[in-house]
């Protein structure tokens, strides 16, 4: 578990619309559950950062983008089939061993 | 609510698309701060529309465009358009702004999702330029995004009400509609038509193997709109529909000015010659001269220094040049000094609308005064006969509306235009002047006759003229109706040659007639002078003989008296005296 490397997310949300607040306890909960605190978080609320959406190329919100480990991967929607989540982000076989 | 609100507010302002045509059907443009939806299949020409819309705000009115481009990306999108001359790229440092919104292919779904990330940084960047004008191309890519029908429904809305806020012209396209081929479900979009103040369809469809597109709009709340199919071309300058000019406001300038047909004693025939800005129609049967009698026309525009053009449907233009210039109708000088041009577009393939939109914007591109169409029944044979028609009124009302003169010349089928009508476009209907050339076989000839149908507005000879081409030009020739037979050609010549000798006899004759006359009357002349002396003579004679009887009998007086007085007799006195007096 200690040599695990660090997951970084970056979450792109709108202010506190329903799916953007079902993201951010979606996320906190994942990452709770399954990576204990090997991960880092980054929320970033378009409505009062529109600017950084163009960046990243995100234009639907809730966005999920995972920085670190390498791929990297981008997720759409508010999170909430957590079984899909896990798989994406490769934490699905863990989730079978604990 | 709100939109009811702001449509008060915005007084049915109107965004003008720069699209030649559009703005006329809809009497101004898109409708101004309101959202439309354009939908089309696939190729219907939905971007090219929404790019042309952006560059008209971003180039000519100072309103800066957004360009969010769900399908292609900005790249291609900007590549695609090249071909038009738009300069794309200088305009999108500024003005211009194209976001690339593609739903890339590892997009992973968890849940639900919406719009307002974007809609959230398109707003900070609508602030940021001042855009007026935003174009959502292809918005069904995203909707397929979203599960089902409800939050579609959702996010239109959002996009809507955005819109609204922002008080930004928008354009929305998708796929559908039109055909067949559209992307999914049936229409999927009814719920989109009513909800945006605006609804245009582009279709796109083969008749006959030829390929037409017409655009045509749904709705328009709060404007009056043209409610009919427009056909559209893409051509060169983009997008452009062709529409008929609608009568109302811009009634045309009529004129009362004549220009010569080329042909003096055509001019003649009708009183003047054309009308400037009338359509005039010469039908005939191949051979007839027909292309010959519209390049006399185009040589006299020339002349006076008119910027003409030539569409040469037929045969090359330097073809067409070098066969005027055996009939010395010399063009090659005024081709080279640019005022007259030469188009010739032999075969060519598409609608007849797309030959209209490319006649229309050459001749504008030429400023061209006087334009001659040879022959003009080409557009009826390329695309099917019922646009063609609607093509030829609308060639016509645009000639008109441009003070444009326009000669067309028709080729009349031989096998069923043996009747002196209809043409395949029935421009002759609706043309104003309509000359007839055709063939008198006769004698073992073939004589061209010209005969002017109609031409209105004007008196014009309705005599059967013969058209005779020499190597000095173009002229006309009187023909001789002899016992209810139009002669023409070798007889009608054998007529002005009979005629010819018989007068020179005549003149003849009289001069003959004349030299006897004047011998008897030099005769008599002579006559009466001998006479004149004879008389003279006689006279003399006569006085002569008086006198001589006079002193004769003076003498015998004279001698009695002497005897008297020699014989000395008492003498009477008074006798003496008397004698002596």
């Amino acid at each position: 578990m200690s040599g695990r490397a660090l997951f970084k997310f970056r979450l792109y949300v709108a202010g506190d619309t329903q799916n953007s607040v079902l993201a951010r306890a979606n996320l906190a909960s994942i990452c709770e559950t399954h990576l204990r605190e090997h991960y880092q978080i980054e929320i970033v609320d378009v409505l009062r950062e529109p600017k950084r959406g163009l960046v990243d190329g995100v234009f639907m919100t809730p966005t999920l983008l995972m920085l670190a480990p390498s791929p990297a991967k981008k997720i759409v929607g508010n999170l909430s089939q957590t079984e899909r989540v896990l798989q994406v982000l490769g934490l699905e076989s863990m989730a079978a061993h604990e | 609510m709100i939109r009811n609100k702001k449509r008060t507010n915005e007084n049915n302002a109107k965004a003008s698309t720069g699209i030649p045509g559009f703005d006329e059907v809809t009497h101004g443009g898109l409708p101004q701060g309101r959202t439309t939806l354009l939908v089309g299949g696939p190729g219907s020409g939905k971007t090219l529309f929404g790019l042309r819309f952006l560059v008209e705000g971003a180039r000519e009115l100072g309103e800066p465009g957004i360009f969010v481009a769900f399908e292609e990306t900005a790249k291609r999108v900007v590549a695609n358009a090249e071909a038009f001359g738009w300069e794309l790229p200088k305009l999108q440092r500024k003005s211009l702004f194209f976001l690339d919104a593609q739903p890339s292919a590892e997009l992973i779904h968890a849940g639900e999702f919406d719009l307002s990330g974007m809609l959230a940084a398109l707003g900070a960047q609508a602030d940021e330029m001042g855009a007026k004008r935003i174009v959502f191309d292809a918005i069904d890519i995203v909707l397929a995004l979203l599960p089902d029908a409800t939050m579609r429904r959702r996010e239109i809305y959002r996009l809507q009400e955005w819109l609204l806020e922002r008080e930004m012209t928008g354009l929305i396209t998708a796929k559908a509609g039109g055909d067949e081929a559209s992307s999914f479900g049936p229409n999927p979009f009814s719920f989109m038509h009513f909800m945006v103040d605006c609804a245009v369809t582009l279709n796109h469809r083969v008749a006959l193997g030829v390929s037409q597109r017409n655009l045509r709009v749904l709705k328009y709340r709060g404007s009056s709109f043209d409610e009919n199919e427009a056909p559209f071309v893409i051509g060169t300058s983009g997008f452009d529909v062709a529409i008929a000019r609608t009568l109302g406001p811009k009634e045309i300038n009529v004129s009362q000015e004549r220009v010569s047909s080329g042909v003096k004693r055509l001019d003649t025939m009708l009183g003047g010659g054309y009308y400037r800005g009338a359509s005039v129609l010469i039908t005939g049967f191949p051979g007839t001269a027909k292309t010959t009698l519209s390049g006399a026309f185009a040589e006299a525009a020339c002349r006076r220094g008119e910027r003409t053009m030539f569409f040469s449907f037929d045969s090359d233009g330097s073809e067409v040049v070098r066969n005027l210039a055996s009939v010395n109708i010399r063009l090659d000088r005024y081709v080279k000094s640019g005022v007259l041009r030469m188009i010739s577009a032999r075969t060519i393939s598409g609608s007849a609308e797309s030959l209209l939109v490319r006649i229309k914007s050459l001749a504008r591109e030429h400023k061209a005064r006087c334009v001659v169409i040879d022959p003009v029944s080409t557009l009826a044979k390329v695309g099917n006969e019922l646009t063609a028609h609607g093509v030829a009124e609308r060639l016509i009302d645009w000639s008109k509306a441009d003070g444009m003169t326009l000669v067309c010349t028709s080729l009349l089928d031989e096998m069923n235009g043996q009747l002196e009508g209809g043409t395949p476009l029935q421009i002759s209907t609706i043309a104003d002047t309509w000359i007839h050339l055709n063939y008198l076989v006769q004698a073992g000839e073939r004589n061209r006759g010209l005969s002017i149908i109609k031409s209105r507005g004007t008196s014009h000879s309705n005599q059967v003229r013969e058209l005779i081409l020499t190597d000095d030009g173009v002229t006309l020739a009187d023909i001789y109706t002899a016992g209810g037979e139009v002669l023409m050609g070798t007889m009608r010549w054998e007529k002005e040659s009979a005629e010819r000798v018989a007068k020179e006899v005549a003149e003849v004759a009289g001069k003959l007639k004349r030299v006897s006359l004047d011998a008897e009357e030099a005769v008599l002349e002579v006559r009466a002078k001998s006479l004149q002396t004879e008389l003279v003579a006689k006279q003399v004679e006569k006085t002569l003989l008086e006198r001589t009887t006079h002193s004769l009998k003076g003498e015998q007086s004279r001698g009695r008296i002497r005897m008297r007085e020699l014989r000395g007799g008492d003498v009477m006195r008074s006798k003496r005296t008397g004698g002596k007096a």
